[in-house]
């Protein structure tokens, strides 16, 4: 375990150590200290390194992420996860607005609450929040699950594509063109998976299944005045 | 972008310690907002007295000689303290109008930064830390303080584009975001007769605020009428004399980060602005919801 004094060597340095590590690394096991809500932390990781940051963090924590595994103890800042393309991010405590935004791969668990638009723009991330979304959650959604425990706020999955949207608590209201599904058992199977793997204990059967009635994806002559 | 921070303080024994406390926070959203900074302190008053705080950019020529000859204008006395390009007027509190204007007409090169019982606002452009050490922020002692600190994007790099901005009496607004139907709202609050001196967004915002409340609303129906009337992005914080509240836009893509402790209540546009605060590791940690007044008091 290597352990790394944020307050001490800085942010720069951090990153460039991560960066430096190959695949083969023997190297793998990292700790962060001191934090202290600062930005950009362990971003553009790109070998299968495990990370702690021990404390709160700024915007932009784990984003890029490639094949890491990301554990923060504490909250993070705005766009956590950002365009994550494999690995996975735990987060023990909350995530401000826009977690996981335009992710393409990989797993980003949110042990507290995420704010407003969690999973903006999702191109293949799963995210498992343990609590409440915000507001316009998975708006533009093109692929992934984002599943949430708790309750879901504003126009969740507004001009939703693919993406499938599980939610065990209310919803506030749904987005244009969002609408409930069928919760068939390969969806149950595909939450079973993720429920286990961000270690939330839950019945599959407990969620509502949300997505797209494909009713924006062509052009509509009949709603030519809308525009 | 720009940064906000406030402290409310629960713990009278951390009121000599304010002063401090907000200038570490300040100083830590230097990089939201280093084109300015300002602060709204609200520290200790004399009932009866009221506190009127001016600015100059020539504060020798303006400031020299001005509490006597003010005194003489409005037939009361007048106390002066000056620190650096700002100084504060104490004077009966019933003579806050006539001092407003007798001001304007001796020395029109003057600012007026606050009026009220406890408040004081100082402001100047500059690094945030250079602003704090001009004015001895880290000295200053009170209740509460809210701070700012400024990124322009909407009117120019000066003193009247900084923040806080005066509401009112002992009040005051801080802003993060953008107005974009400001110019039209200006013109139509300058029909009805209100004074707005610069072309900034957030002004016209405080104008409005203060229009509302003289025409009868609260301040929290103040705020609660913006979000139908102003267009734009906004985080606000807003100081009254004895606490202090925050409202986000529905959209809430400006941040925002509240603490509370025993001790005290902090905002901060970042976790970061927080960091320093005693006991900020077992502290209730939140985001204010979108479209929701929050208010702290004493």
């Amino acid at each position: 375990m290597q352990t790394y004094d944020l307050t001490e060597r800085g942010l720069r340095g951090l990153n460039s150590i991560l960066h430096a590590q190959s695949e083969d690394t023997n190297q793998v096991s990292w700790e962060v200290v001191n934090p202290r809500g600062s930005h950009a932390i362990a971003v553009g990781l790109d070998a299968p390194l495990e990370i702690t940051v021990k404390g709160s963090t700024g915007y932009y924590c784990a984003g890029m992420n490639q094949g890491a595994a990301i554990t923060v103890k504490g909250s993070v800042g705005p766009g956590v996860a950002e365009n994550m393309m494999s690995g996975s991010v735990v987060v023990e405590g909350d995530a401000s607005q826009y977690a996981g935004a335009t992710g393409h791969g990989g797993l980003l668990v949110i042990k507290g609450n995420a704010s407003s638009r969690c999973g903006i723009s999702m191109k293949g991330i799963d995210i498992v929040v343990h609590g409440n979304v915000g507001h316009m959650s998975a708006f533009m959604a093109q692929a992934g699950s984002l599943v949430v425990y708790g309750d879901a706020g504003d126009a969740l999955g507004d001009s939703i594509y693919e993406a499938r949207l599980f939610v065990r608590g209310s919803v506030k209201s749904l987005g244009a063109d969002c609408v409930e599904k069928e919760m068939r058992p390969e969806h149950v199977c595909i939450l079973q998976d993720l429920l286990e793997r961000a270690e939330l204990h839950a019945r599959p059967e407990e969620f509502r299944r949300y997505g797209s009635a494909r009713k924006l994806y062509n052009f509509d002559i009949d709603n030519v005045a809308d525009y | 972008m720009c940064g906000i921070v406030g402290l409310f303080l629960k713990d009278k024994e951390l009121e000599p310690k304010l002063g401090e406390m907000l200038t570490q926070m300040l100083t830590t959203m230097s990089d939201r907002g280093p084109d300015s900074a300002g602060i709204a302190i609200y520290g200790r008053g004399t009932r009866g007295k009221a506190k009127l705080t001016v600015q100059s950019d020539r504060p020798d020529q303006d400031l020299d000689g001005l509490a006597p000859e003010l005194g003489q204008a409005i037939g009361t006395e007048v106390g002066i303290r000056r620190i650096d390009t700002h100084a504060v007027l104490e004077l009966e509190a019933g003579r806050v109008h006539a001092a407003r204007k007798a001001v304007r007409e001796l020395r029109p090169g003057i600012r007026v930064m606050s009026d009220g019982e406890v408040i004081e606002i100082y402001k100047e452009v500059g690094l945030p830390k250079d602003v704090a050490d001009r004015f001895e922020l880290s000295r200053m002692e009170g209740t509460h303080g809210i701070g700012h600190t400024r990124m322009a994007t909407e009117s120019a790099v000066t003193t009247e584009g900084a923040h806080p901005y005066s509401t009112g009496a002992d009040q005051c607004l801080v802003h993060n975001g953008s107005l974009s139907n400001h110019n039209d709202l200006r013109r139509k609050l300058m029909r009805k007769g209100v004074r707005i001196e610069s072309m900034n967004d957030t002004e016209v915002g405080a104008a409005y605020l203060t229009w509302k409340m003289q025409n009868g609303a609260s301040l929290g129906e103040a705020l609660d009428s913006s979000l139908e009337d102003l267009d734009g992005f906004f985080t606000f914080v807003v100081g009254t004399r004895d606490g202090f509240g925050v409202l986000r836009d529905p959209i809430a893509c400006k941040p925002a980060v509240m603490g509370e402790t025993s001790q005290y209540v902090a905002f901060g546009s970042e976790y970061r602005a927080l960091v320093s605060l005693p006991g900020i590791e077992g502290a209730s940690v939140w985001e204010p919801e979108p479209a929701t007044v929050y208010f702290w008091r004493h």
